[in-house]
């Protein structure tokens, strides 16, 4: 790597991958929290389908699950209609769609670990503090989230990384528009496909280092974590 | 709370209607219990123990009945009426302390202090705390507590957070002996001392004799008896319960005095003085109670000379009743007390055991089961 190379990198991509995959992490928690929550603790029988439905994006390729969001969103759709009609814009080829399409495709990094982390919790510490006059959300924030802290630090960095560098569901949903929806993976396969491997070298090196400094500090951090990337 | 002056301390009636299907267990209990003093729930494992107590604090939901305390209806499945647990002013000390392992001592006592235990005076937590020696554990993290610490941790951060009624679901049971040892009499100054109403679930009878006032025998989830401690355990040698304990007799005396040379304290007994090893921390005078298994008590017809054994008691014979399997169950009546002896058939015939006979009654062994 040259300074050279470095100074000829378009800063854009990054910038948009970082900014995507914060939406996706920050919006995963909200969505996610409770999903795992409900998984570890039903005893109800549409669990499986349910646990199913969180794991399909790691066995799926990533261009039938594109298929089918770009399918749902385009604006004719349910989902692209209602979007449509909400905000004036659309779905497809935009950053919001591509923001859509990474909660789905992460969901699993997110889900997995928590519902993982609330299940070894188990219901011991949430009955004790009921008993200590704590409601369910009381029980929930100051007791099942503190001694889970670990998991959800895992859950957020696992979910960051994987959206840092999905490429499929990207291309399949958003496109290849610079300034939108031109994301480092994208960026990677452009370079590559004009012969700029200068810069493909540089945003995959630094790409690879991150996403594998990511890793040694989760697995150092929580033994427990059993991550399984698709 | 307190019964000095001769006051007569009335409980509130805990009523409990309740029929609770779990996948594999049914449990039916049509019961009102005082809510007073201490009430052991006692039973094989399996026979609903802790079902029960579950209900009574909505860990489990009855599929029919009602489950009150006093005025206060905690469930009633035919009205559609259940209070969430965290509601129920009950506290809860599970038999695996749960402790919560992200706070420090500090911090689990404060946990249900802060909680429904805001500003309920009757257990201010530098009492709390004395009674239970805990001052020098505040800042120590949880996991590395003895069980018996965090059995004392646990209760603290029960009463701490003021209930109205305690449920003990068998505190002790996973500690060893010594350490059952360190925490029992904690159990029994807590319950005292604090004068809360206390459910206290056990399948080990030397705990139930030495803690509660009453019992409640459950088997295989119904109610199959209940009533004052001395009297329910006396009666646990019919056939149908002699799985759950041995027979034996109750006794209570006052120390009479210890003989520090010899090891050993002698204990009053109505005009009979029984001696056990030493113990200590009893002064002369205090109320004990004893129990004596039958196997632990042979009969002599006459005075008999040379012995090991020190307990020896002149008696009558009041009964004697066919146990089967060729044993038999003598009643001797001592000047106020009775013990109870299991012999063979063989030796009441050989000895020609007869009531209303003069005996000897030998007594090997004697525990003690609550000394204050």
């Amino acid at each position: 790597m040259t300074s050279f190379a470095l100074s000829a990198v378009d800063p854009a991509p990054i910038w948009i991958t970082l900014q995507l995959a914060t939406w996706t992490t920050v919006l995963l928690f909200v969505i996610g929290t409770p999903i795992a929550w409900w998984l570890a603790r039903t005893r109800s029988r549409a669990r499986p389908f349910v646990e199913a439905v969180t794991s399909l994006p790691l066995v799926l390729p990533p261009t039938v699950l594109g298929f089918y969001l770009l399918i749902l969103m385009s604006p004719d759709a349910a989902l692209g209609g209602l979007w449509l009609s909400l905000t004036g814009g659309t779905l497809t080829f935009s950053f919001s769609g591509l923001v859509v399409a990474s909660m789905l495709y992460s969901l699993p990094f997110m889900v997995q670990p928590l519902a993982a982390a609330f299940e070894a919790v188990g219901r011991g510490p949430i009955e004790a503090a009921a008993s200590l006059g704590a409601s369910p959300a009381d029980a929930f924030l100051r007791v099942a989230v503190p001694l889970s802290k670990r998991s959800f630090l895992t859950a957020g960095v696992l979910t960051f990384s994987h959206t840092l560098g999905e490429f499929g569901v990207v291309l399949m949903v958003g496109g290849n528009i610079p300034g939108s929806t031109r994301v480092l993976s994208i960026a990677i396969y452009d370079h590559v496909e004009t012969l700029r491997y200068a810069e493909a070298h540089a945003l995959a090196a630094g790409l690879l280092a991150f996403s594998f400094a990511v890793l040694v500090l989760v697995y150092a951090f929580d033994r427990r974590a059993r991550v399984r990337v698709g | 709370m307190s019964a000095e002056g001769g006051e007569i301390e009335v409980g509130l009636p805990l009523e409990v209607r309740a029929r609770i299907v779990l996948s594999d267990f049914t449990l039916e209990v049509d019961e009102r219990i005082e809510a007073r003093g201490v009430t052991a729930i006692f039973g094989p494992s399996g026979s609903g123990k802790t079902t029960l107590l579950r209900a009574i604090a909505g860990f489990e939901r009855p599929a029919r009945g009602r489950i009150a305390l006093g005025e206060r209806v905690f469930s009633d499945a035919e009205a559609g009426e259940f209070v969430p647990p965290h509601l129920r002013p009950i506290g809860f000390l599970f038999q695996d302390a749960r402790l919560f392992d992200h706070l420090d001592v500090a911090g689990n006592l404060d946990f249900g202090a802060r909680r429904r235990g805001r500003g309920d005076a009757r257990f201010a937590s530098g009492d709390v705390i004395a009674s239970l020696d805990l001052a020098p554990l505040l800042p120590r993290r949880v996991d590395g507590l003895s069980g018996g610490e965090r059995q004392r941790v646990a209760l603290a951060r029960t009463l701490l957070s003021g209930p109205e009624l305690l449920l003990l679901d068998e505190p002790l049971s996973a500690l060893d002996a010594a350490r059952k040892a360190e925490i029992l009499p904690y159990l029994e100054t807590v319950t005292r001392r604090f004068g809360i109403p206390t459910l206290f679930v056990s399948h080990d009878l030397d705990d139930v004799v030495r803690l509660a006032d009453r019992v409640l025998v459950l088997d295989d989830g119904q109610i199959a008896g209940e009533g004052p401690t001395a009297a329910v355990v006396e009666g646990l040698d019919r056939p149908s319960v002699a799985e759950r304990g041995e027979a034996s007799v109750v006794l209570e005396g006052r120390v009479l005095r210890h003989d520090a040379r010899l090891h050993l304290t002698l204990v009053d007994l109505h005009g009979d003085t029984v001696s056990l090893p030493l113990a200590e921390r009893l002064e002369e005078g205090d109320p004990v109670r004893l129990r004596v298994l039958a196997r632990d008590v042979a009969i002599a017809v006459t005075r008999p000379e040379g012995l090991s054994i020190r307990n020896v008691l002149a008696g009558r014979v009041t009964s004697i009743r066919d146990q089967g399997a060729g044993a038999a169950d003598v009643t001797i009546q001592l000047r106020e007390d009775h013990l109870r002896a299991r012999l063979t058939r063989a030796a009441v015939e050989e000895l020609v055991l007869t009531e209303g006979r003069d005996v000897f009654a030998l007594v090997k062994s004697v525990s003690l089961d609550r000394g204050r």
